[in-house]
């Protein structure tokens, strides 16, 4: 057993409902909606037009900033639409919209490197960011700027596989049924990197992946070791999972780079893989859909920009009691209220609730238990911090370190009383935010008058 | 299949919450107390249950009235004025009119719990100052019976001062003591005293019921009771430290105040620093009230007034930052003018 993170919670992890399903191929959606924008960074620029035909891997968004990766057509169609359709972050966002000609043609630009596997490392980054490789364990931040933001410090490559959220099963399955992909992956990760080995931390109710992966490692003679991970929330946290495989701890505000670590989702190692050995962009991913309201749970091999209806209706559709639907996992995701937004590059399970997983009372009151504090994984007081923000102590608040909360939602989960803690911590950081904001314009305003006033 | 039908709820993340709430945590305190209780009544019969229902039942009333008073939401549902009620009964001898403990209900809830805020809010511990108020009555408050006696629900006692273990102690008659009652009595509680204090042995036994459910860490009872022997075996008064400070933990109300009094959450701190700070600060106060008070219990003051220095402790005792202390010795500093040059680089290519 690798070490551990501080606090944590065990929720109940439910994940058998899918974790022996075999991925299954979503049958064909007529039409699939691309948002220009799956990832942090800048949105991508629509390069088709309506009336275009597109092909499997084309490219349809094109990535103009530094930070933001290339998005795809994930089936072969004519483009019916290139306009704001609704995302699953719940505002419309530009969207292109493709009508499916269900022959699955695919891109002729989809080519491998030259060197293949044995590319250069701005060679690589090149071809992931083409290729609009992000993370996806739901953070989405775009792989070639962590590669390459990371060479030179990076000394610690570590593949994610613990999966610590409840009802996920989408990695867990990819580590059974494409153990290679996830092996090719690591190795390039470590050649591009110099490192000796890439560690893969498997959460311990994985034992069936791990077992798999040592054989064929062992078979492959590949860099990698498999680190078994207690099975705890939120293990599979950037920083937790740093933590729980270096013992470092990444400071305030800062990277794993820092640490001269490096964290790539189990899926984003298959995505690095496609792309370079075969010229694969990101345009299908596997989606857990599971979760009490769901008649018939499974995990789906999707095309990205299908709408969660039509992974709901592959599913047998969701029991009439349900009332909430997520997209992501039960600690982290987003509630959805339109069944039409799509699917994104970081959505790994799509998750209906209809029983009594909510717990929320009308009136929360703290009484001060600490459990909060205790399960922090940032050793954060989110007791005092609540009453900081519901009093509009900005200041006290920023003093208590609300800015290093990663929003895990610990605190929230253990919390007896019920409060809506990681909310309020979220509207404390972006008040807090803006008045940082405010300030920075403030005094830029006084310089400028300032220096007016000396050239007058 | 038609989604544009189901009624569905957006909020913020989580969206699972463990089972545990306030009143499952209440609920877990009631059941911890439920062998004190039983033993209570064996010792000094039904009127010991009477009086823990009378007194449960006041809080839980007072705090409805009072909620309904002030036009707030109901709170009688999360059972913390119940264990309130049960423990205020559990401080107060056998024989006392049940008037006075609702007298003290009414102290606990309204003046300590409501006029605060309600849950979570108050400073002191409910049931402990209510017991400081009701000492008023000092006369009833120190009317003692002695053990395996059955005292009549109704009608008036006769008024017989049975001498408590503390009193002896606090007298520094231990040989009295020691012929009076041997130390497996003193354990299992066949000795005069309040009602639910009586039993060492089976509040331990709820009070590691509740470490063992997580309700509480095991810091401020083992740093409290930890003091209490340590400092009751170093300065004893007679001959045998270790009969001395027996005698001196498994007595009065130390055992009742280290495992359910001190440790609620409200008036206690947060930080298991905090709390192994608070518990030992009770123990301290405790043995100081012990030998030079003129009560021969100090459990009580002992945990108020560690009650009013919570907030200093809370302030003081942070948990260190995330990646700071450790990380900065690992990541090296030397490398950050480094990073920059590097990243420059990258984006120039």
């Amino acid at each position: 057993m690798a070490q551990a993170f501080f606090g944590g919670i065990h929720p109940l992890d439910k994940k058998d409902a899918t974790n022996k399903k075999p991925i299954e191929k979503l049958p064909p959606p007529a039409r699939v909606v691309v948002p220009m924008s799956m990832h942090i960074g800048a949105p991508c620029q629509p390069c088709v037009a309506v009336g275009d035909h597109v092909t499997v891997g084309q490219k349809v968004g094109e990535a103009t900033a530094a930070v933001s990766a290339a998005v795809h057509a994930s089936v072969s169609g004519t483009v019916a639409a290139v306009e704001p359709r609704i995302h699953f972050s719940g505002v419309p966002v530009m969207s292109v919209v493709i009508e499916n000609d269900f022959n699955d043609t695919p891109c002729h630009d989809c080519r491998p490197p030259e060197r293949g596997a044995d590319l250069g490392a701005e060679e690589l980054v090149k071809v992931l960011q083409n290729a609009g490789v992000v993370g996806m364990g739901g953070a989405t931040f775009p792989t070639h700027i962590k590669i390459s933001s990371g060479l030179g410090k990076v000394d610690t490559v570590i593949i994610n596989a613990s999966e610590c959220e409840p009802y996920i099963t989408s990695d867990h399955r990819l580590l059974l049924e494409y153990p290679e992909e996830i092996i090719g992956g690591a190795k390039i990760l470590a050649r591009i990197f110099g490192v000796d080995r890439v560690h893969i931390g498997v959460e311990a109710n994985k034992q069936n992946a791990a077992e798999l992966l040592r054989v064929k490692i062992d078979e492959q003679k590949a860099p990698l070791v498999v680190d078994m991970l207690h099975t705890r929330y939120p293990q599979g946290a950037e920083k937790q999972l740093c933590q729980s495989i270096t013992g470092r701890q990444v400071p305030p505000g800062a990277l794993p780079a820092a640490i001269g670590c490096a964290v790539f989702n189990v899926a984003t190692t298959a995505a690095i893989y496609r792309a370079v050995t075969a010229g694969t962009p990101l345009t299908h991913r596997v989606v857990t859909v599971s979760g009490s309201g769901v008649n018939e749970p499974k995990n789906l091999l999707c095309p990205i920009g299908t709408p969660i209806r039509e992974l709901l209706d592959a599913c047998g559709g969701v029991k009439k009691s349900t009332f909430k639907i997520l997209m992501g996992g039960p600690m982290m995701g987003h509630a959805q209220f339109d069944m039409e937004a799509p699917i994104g590059k970081g959505t790994n399970a799509i998750l209906a609730f209809c029983e009594d997983e909510e717990r929320t009372v009308e009136y929360p009151a703290c009484i001060r238990c600490g459990k909060c504090a205790s399960v922090c994984p940032m050793k954060l007081q989110p007791l005092f911090m609540y009453q900081y923000e519901q009093a509009g102590m900005l200041e006290a608040l920023e003093r208590a370190n609300v800015m290093d909360c990663i929003e895990c939602g610990a605190c929230t989960y253990i919390c007896p009383g019920r409060l809506h803690l990681v909310q309020a911590f979220r509207a404390g950081k972006q008040k807090i935010n803006n008045a940082r904001a405010a300030a920075k314009a403030a005094a830029e305003k006084a310089a400028k008058a300032a220096a007016a006033k000396k050239e007058g | 299949m038609d989604y544009s039908e189901l009624n569905l709820i957006g909020s913020s993340s989580p969206h699972i919450r463990t089972k545990a709430g306030t009143n499952s945590i209440m609920g877990e305190v009631l059941i911890a107390l439920a062998p004190a209780l039983c033993f209570a009544v064996y010792n000094f019969g039904w009127r010991a249950l009477a009086n823990t229902l009378v007194s449960a039942a006041g809080c839980c009333l007072f705090e409805y009235l009072y909620r309904y008073l002030m036009k707030k939401n109901n709170t009688v549902g999360d059972l913390s004025a119940a264990v309130t009620g049960v423990l205020i009964a559990f401080v107060c001898p056998v024989t006392i009119p049940y008037w006075i403990l609702l007298v003290g209900d009414f102290f606990a809830i309204v003046v300590v719990k409501q006029l605060f805020g309600g849950i979570g809010k108050n400073f002191l511990n409910p049931a402990l100052a209510a017991r400081a108020f009701m000492l008023s009555w000092a006369g009833e408050m120190s009317t003692w019976v002695g053990p395996r006696t059955s005292t009549p629900l109704w009608g008036s006692f006769d008024a017989v001062t049975y001498p408590t273990p503390m009193a002896l102690l606090h007298g520094n008659d231990l040989a009295s003591l020691e012929q009076m009652y041997d130390l497996p009595e003193m354990l299992v509680g066949f000795i005069g005293g309040s009602m639910g204090e009586v039993s060492a042995l089976l509040l331990i036994i709820g009070g590691v019921w509740l470490i063992f459910r997580k309700v509480i860490t095991w810091h401020i009872p083992v740093c409290y009771i930890g003091t209490v022997a340590a400092l009751t075996f170093l300065f004893p008064r007679g001959n045998d430290p270790m009969t001395w400070m027996l005698y001196n933990i498994l007595g009065g109300g130390l055992m009742l105040g280290a495992f359910f009094m001190a440790t609620d959450y409200v008036t206690s701190p947060v930080t298991h620093l905090g709390q192994a700070i608070f518990g030992v600060g009770c123990g301290l106060l405790t043995v100081f009230i012990r030998y030079f008070g003129s009560n021969s219990e100090g459990v009580c003051y002992a945990i108020l007034v560690m009650n009013l220095v919570v907030w200093i402790i809370d302030k003081s005792i942070k948990p260190g930052r995330f990646g700071v202390a450790k990380a900065e010795k690992l990541s090296g500093l030397g490398k950050k003018p480094e990073k920059k040059k590097e990243k420059k680089e990258v984006a120039g290519k």
